[in-house]
């Protein structure tokens, strides 16, 4: 428990970094940032391995945080440096790490599920008992990738778990102008898989929910969709204010921020005192720094690197 | 030696290989024991195997591509087959976004062993949407490997090294070259990707085609010689790596060049090979290069229409006779 609140507050912490750094001209591109849904990652990859899988988003800093990756690496990458995880060819949209499992972000919304399929399969023809855990938003839920992805995945008993993290907003378009179910997770009855709605901003319901779609999968018994209803704190990347969004609607969402709620919790049940609380959050923000220092002393790859890597 | 069809030759390679390496598996719409594919290569592999190593799917081209993808990425080496080469186009963000970025995205983190297999183009009159070329639009996708196979012995030789390499190769077999006979060895062999052949020898035009059109051109090749025309015809073999040496050299030797391929003119394969002749072996040219391709419309239903569109024997003869006097 206390791990999953250090691991949310990493997130917080560099997401919160990350935004400062670009204000600051030293990130190039864009940033679409996890602040706000930091249970849903921390809380399905506390039931993962080091060896099961998980794909991701555009939105991925914290998914690859949560399964463990290392800040400097990720930092650097979002920087695009030589010693980012991709050695600066993908940057904040494509972090990955294929010891941990990570398996990568496509920022093509909704490409990323039936690849999570197909590690599924992969698992199910090599007979290891991994698991892969598969993140996507609500607006990937209209792509044809989710319908044709989901299906073979039970159709063929797949170890995967769907995690669809609703915050409610696909760039500007709300969820309810473009779909006429209010969740995402009815549409689990279509390919005859469990489906659940859960409070993506309670880490322990989230945890909850993915052990047992975790153990399900594990079992053999085939896919769980998870729908997870959060909120992201910012726009939906860098240049965006979000003033799409009503204001009572972002400070409804904002008095639930996942991280005061767990750490309320956690003191509430004395998983948690003051003392250690303020150590973990102190560890957090030195965890950080140090990333972006070591992002920020290294260098950029070589340009003709840019030719390196394209085959194997 | 022993005469096989294409066809044959395929399903040795993918039979063999599955064999030799029980991280190869088959998968796409109806090719187990119910089909066998729509043109019957993978005959007899699902009795072998088993329908978890030949794997029926729905028909959902991204969710083929998508989970041989994901598949290739975590430690198999899938062989998909998209039924005709057309519906490419519905898988294109898993083939051309995904499968053949992710290694360089991720800055070489992992490899892609992945086969696409595609029955593809024109001749058998079923229309614009089961009998395009498509080859160029792959060769515009870095990270992707192109094989243009003519011959059974080239199919089997080209299959095997595209099963065991480690980067995503679009396998495109032409649907009239299926029951084309050619010697094929009994023993072990493969073909290395990016080495050319010369099909036949000749001293006064290179004829570079691929695919159906090597056939065509070695017809009209067979026509030239009786016309006192003396033509080398030289197969690419694979376009993604493509054996450009071999296409300069053929050039240097003849001073003249004719490109017979069956896609769209257009930016198409011809353009692509008679741009690198253009840059890189100008000075060797007696006369200007010629391409024979598709006149850049859809492919017509009704037989006047679709023979018409298609570069043959006679349109290759005439091609040529207008550089070489």
């Amino acid at each position: 428990m206390v791990e999953m609140y250090q691991k949310m507050l990493e997130i917080r912490y560099f997401e919160e970094k990350v935004f400062e750094l670009y204000g600051q001209n030293l990130v190039p591109g864009t940033i679409h940032l996890y602040a706000g849904q930091e249970a849903v990652a921390v809380g399905v990859c506390a039931n993962l391995r080091k060896d099961d899988y998980i794909t991701s988003t555009h939105r991925g800093h914290g998914h690859c945080i949560a399964k463990g990756g290392q800040l400097g690496k990720i930092m650097a990458e979002i920087l695009g440096k030589k010693t980012g995880y991709c050695k600066g060819k993908g940057g904040s949209m494509h972090i990955a790490d294929f010891s941990l499992g990570m398996l990568g972000a496509t920022a093509v919304v909704g490409a990323g599920i039936p690849i999570a399929a197909g590690a599924g399969l992969s698992i199910k023809l090599r007979g290891t008992s991994q698991v892969v855990a598969c993140f996507f938003g609500e607006g990937a839920s209209n792509q044809g990738t989710f319908h044709e992805g989901i299906n073979v995945a039970s159709v063929w008993t797949l170890p995967v778990v769907f995690v669809c993290e609703n915050n409610l907003y696909a760039m500007g378009t709300r969820q309810s102008r473009v779909m006429a179910v209010e969740n995402v997770a009815d549409r689990a009855v279509a390919y005859g898989i469990p489906g659940a709605v859960v409070d993506g901003n309670d880490v322990i319901a989230v945890y909850e929910a993915a052990h047992e779609a975790v153990k399900r999968a594990r079992e053999g018994k085939g896919p769980t969709l998870i729908e997870c209803k959060t909120y992201r704190h910012k726009g939906h990347s860098r240049v965006d204010p979000a003033t799409y969004r009503p204001k009572e609607e972002v400070e409804e969402w904002l008095k639930k921020d996942p991280i005061p709620r767990f750490k309320k919790k956690l003191l509430e049940q004395k998983v948690l005192t003051e003392t250690v609380a303020n150590k973990i959050e102190k560890d957090a923000i030195a965890a950080v720094e140090g990333a972006v220092k070591f992002a920020l002393e290294s260098p950029y790859p070589a340009p003709e690197e840019a030719l390196e890597d394209v085959y194997a | 030696m022993r005469q096989i069809t294409i066809r044959e030759a395929l399903r040795e390679a993918l039979r063999e290989e599955m064999l030799r390496d029980k991280t190869v598996f088959i998968l796409g719409e109806d090719v187990g024991q119910y089909w066998h594919g729509a043109f019957g290569v993978t005959k007899g592999l699902a009795e072998e195997f088993g329908d978890e190593r030949v794997r029926d799917t729905p028909i959902s081209e991204s969710a083929i591509i998508g989970t041989a993808t994901g598949a290739a990425i975590t430690g198999m080496r899938p062989v998909a087959e998209i039924m005709f080469g057309d519906l490419s186009a519905l898988a294109m963000d898993q083939i051309a976004n995904q499968a053949a970025k992710l290694r360089y995205m991720f800055g070489g983190q992992t490899k892609v062993p992945l086969v696409i297999r595609m029955p593809f183009g024109a001749g058998v009159n079923i229309a614009a949407h089961h009998s395009q070329s498509l080859e160029a639009w792959f060769m515009h996708a870095p990270g992707l490997w192109v094989a243009v196979a003519s011959t059974p012995y080239d199919a089997k030789g080209l299959l095997k090294t595209a099963i065991r390499g480690d980067n995503p190769v679009m396998f495109f077999e032409h649907k009239l070259l299926y029951p084309v006979k050619g010697a094929v060895p009994e023993e072990e062999f493969t073909v290395p990707f990016g080495v050319a052949e010369v099909k036949r020898e000749g001293e006064d035009v290179t004829i570079v085609a691929t695919l159906y059109m090597v056939h065509k051109a070695l017809a009209a090749a067979e026509e030239l010689a009786k016309q006192g025309i003396s033509a080398e015809v030289v197969d690419p073999r694979t376009l993604v790596p493509l054996d450009k040496q071999a296409i300069i050299n053929s050039v240097k030797k003849t001073g003249r060049l004719v490109i017979v391929t069956e896609d769209c003119k257009t930016a198409g394969v011809s353009a692509e090979i008679a741009a690198i002749v253009a840059e890189e072996a100008l000075d060797y040219l007696d006369a200007p290069i010629r391409r024979v391709a598709e006149p850049d419309t859809p492919i017509p239903f009704s037989p006047p229409l679709e023979q018409f569109v298609l570069p043959n024997e006679k349109s290759i003869v005439k091609a040529v006779r207008e550089i070489v006097s």
